[in-house]
């Protein structure tokens, strides 16, 4: 493992998601006494607990209890530390809905939460576990900053940005399984700031969390056999949302595809048509992600293909909406 | 801090002052959770004007004690108890519920001066007095964490889940109490959702019980200084109250849970207080 807050492919391929930010906590305890780390009978299922063992005066295990387990990080982040609170998406956006709202954002709280097993990364535990509505929840709340990494670096990007982040954050990820995209953290994340990680000029594929490394790879793909060029957005940063990135693929491209595991309702892709749809400017758009529905149950990779959130899926895609008649003129008589 | 005679005659003065104020601020907002808010006067007055270690011209006095009024309804009472203590003037709670208005009817920590935590969604204030008395714990600070809750607002599972939590965590620098006015918005206590035998679930979580008249000022002193010594359970002190306590028309009358008071009523509600304040 590297030394000091810095993580390379070598980590990534080592350890997972989840115990990358296990890590990058434990070193960022060792010089900020203010960080507390909570999570609710869950140490070792988010890797949370590398802090516990580390710093066990400074954590916090509440039980199955995620209700207490917010309130609590709250009372603590009013006493003036910095509470990192970790449990499962689903419990963290829905148990403890009102807890994260009221408590922590309401009182523009430093809460800084990871959110794990998101999406239907852990899809054979069926709906009870999946978590497709969070990022709809948690865009709701004022005072929410919402971070979905990529992987296993920009989650270590996250945790580290999120400490000097002002007032709550929610950083949703895996469980802890997907490969990683990038190879080093240095290709400059910044809270609010999305990254072009393919260039592109026909189409643009605006993504989140593990579809990232999908669509990197399906873009290539098109270049290679279809000869298109497919623009690629990691938007790991759904609110405060990057409008300028959004509206500058709007007006060189003209077609905007989302992918996401949520649901298609709240989502990312809401997210990127609100900014559309206010900017007054026309394009080709479709959302992809889970149609409004519970999940089937599966392994993530074969429900990501199932939805259409894998390579093939968004290869699929892409062409269909390549070949959609896309009228760039105000020409509306045959439309409506 | 064993508590004088001359203690407990200014307390007495106070509280009826903070009891009217509670009317006319009820009367200027057009209503308010009048009931439950002079139910919980003589406790909270305790805490102002007694044990705490607060300071008015210092809000945010890193060191201070904590109190968090779970019990948020009670914000008429919460605030009256604010302004006499010198957080900010009386007067301007002419604006309570108005429009822009700092003081909604559940106090906002970020917009009224002296307000520890936002409360108002009942369940809530407890978990964050068990955050805020950790918090002590791990930065080594001494300052203590007053909690009150209401007995109906026992019926919330969280008031459990953080009550487990306090005592795991022996959590001995807080002090719970609870109002137990016995009534709820839509009826007593042990009719809407039954929560005795109170007492005997709040031991059987590990808490030292303190069972007591929670109009009494010599019982809430001694109460809590036994509760401030103790170093192995988290105490919690069963405040028995009268809901409504002060004012004859409204006293255990569930109707005044919430209400408005017209000016005949002020007077009205005014002259009992008078009166409670010389029989004492």
């Amino acid at each position: 493992m590297s030394e000091g807050l810095t993580w390379t492919l070598y980590d990534a391929n080592t350890m997972t998601q989840a115990q990358i930010y296990g890590e990058v906590l434990c070193k960022m305890g060792q010089t900020r006494p203010d960080i507390v780390a909570l999570t609710a009978d869950m140490a070792k299922s988010t890797k949370i607990g590398r802090f516990g063992e580390k710093f066990p005066e400074r954590f916090f295990n509440v039980g199955i209890a995620e209700q207490n387990l917010f309130g609590v990080a709250a009372g603590m982040a009013k006493s003036g530390l910095t509470p990192f609170i970790s449990t499962m998406a689903v419990f963290t956006s829905m148990r403890a809905c009102e807890q994260v709202r009221t408590d922590i954002c309401y009182q523009n709280l430093d809460c800084k939460i990871i959110a794990t097993h998101g999406g239907v990364s852990f899809g054979q535990a069926g709906s009870t576990h999946h978590c497709t509505e969070d990022l709809a929840i948690m865009r709701s709340f004022a005072n929410m900053t919402i971070i979905v990494p990529a992987d296993g670096i920009e989650t270590a990007n996250a945790v580290r940005a999120a400490f000097d982040w002002p007032g709550p954050i929610y950083i949703r990820i895996g469980r802890g399984f997907e490969p990683p995209f990038y190879e080093t953290e240095d290709y400059g994340f910044t809270i609010g700031k999305a990254v072009e990680v393919n260039s592109g000029t026909d189409i643009t594929l605006i993504c989140c969390g593990a579809t990232v490394l999908q669509a990197a790879e399906a873009a290539n793909y098109l270049r290679q056999n279809d000869g298109l060029s497919v623009r690629v957005i990691n938007l790991h940063t759904i609110k405060p949302i990057d409008t300028k990135t959004i509206l500058q693929a709007v007006m060189d491209t003209r077609r905007i595809i989302t992918f996401e595991e949520h649901n298609i309702q709240g989502g990312l892709g809401s997210a990127v048509a609100d900014v559309i749809a206010a900017s007054g400017k026309g394009c080709a758009f479709e959302k992809v992600g889970i149609p409004d529905c519970y999940c089937e149950v599966g392994y993530p990779e074969d429900l990501q293909s199932y939805y259409k959130l894998d390579t093939d899926g968004i290869i699929g895609k892409v062409r269909q909406v390549m070949d959609r008649d896309f009228e760039e003129d105000d020409d509306w008589e045959d439309e409506v | 801090m064993p508590i004088t005679n001359n203690e407990i005659a200014a307390l007495e003065e106070r509280a009826s002052k903070i009891r009217k104020n509670i009317i006319d601020i009820t009367s200027w907002a057009g209503g308010a959770h009048i009931g439950g808010a002079l139910s919980m006067v003589e406790m909270i007055t305790t805490l102002y004007f007694k044990y705490a270690n607060i300071d008015p011209a210092n809000p945010d006095m890193p060191d201070r004690d904590r109190i968090v009024v779970s019990k948020g309804h009670s914000g008429v009472g919460y605030a009256a108890v604010l302004a006499e203590k010198g957080y900010f003037d009386f007067e301007l709670l002419k604006d309570f519920n108005k429009f822009k208005s700092p003081f909604g009817m559940h106090l906002d920590s970020l917009k009224v001066r002296g307000v520890d935590v936002s409360t108002g969604s009942l369940g809530h204030g407890l978990p964050m007095a068990v955050g805020l008395a950790l918090g002590a714990r791990v930065q080594k600070k001494n300052w203590k964490t007053y909690c009150i809750l209401g007995d109906g607002e026992c019926n919330e599972g969280s008031i459990w889940e953080a009550a487990m939590a306090a005592s795991h965590f022996k959590v001995t620098n807080l002090v719970t109490f609870v109002d137990r006015n016995r009534f709820m918005i839509d009826g007593k206590t042990e009719e809407i959702m039954s929560i005795e035998p109170f007492a005997d679930k709040w031991k059987a979580f590990g808490f030292e019980v303190r069972d007591i008249n929670g109009h009494n000022f010599v019982e809430l002193a001694t109460a809590l200084d036994e509760a401030l010594t103790a170093d192995e359970k988290p105490t919690v002190i069963i405040a028995n109250t009268t809901k409504g306590k002060g004012v004859d028309f409204m006293e255990n009358d569930v109707r005044w849970h919430y209400g408005g008071l017209n000016s005949d009523l002020v007077i009205k509600a005014k002259a009992s207080v008078e009166r409670m304040f010389q029989r004492n």
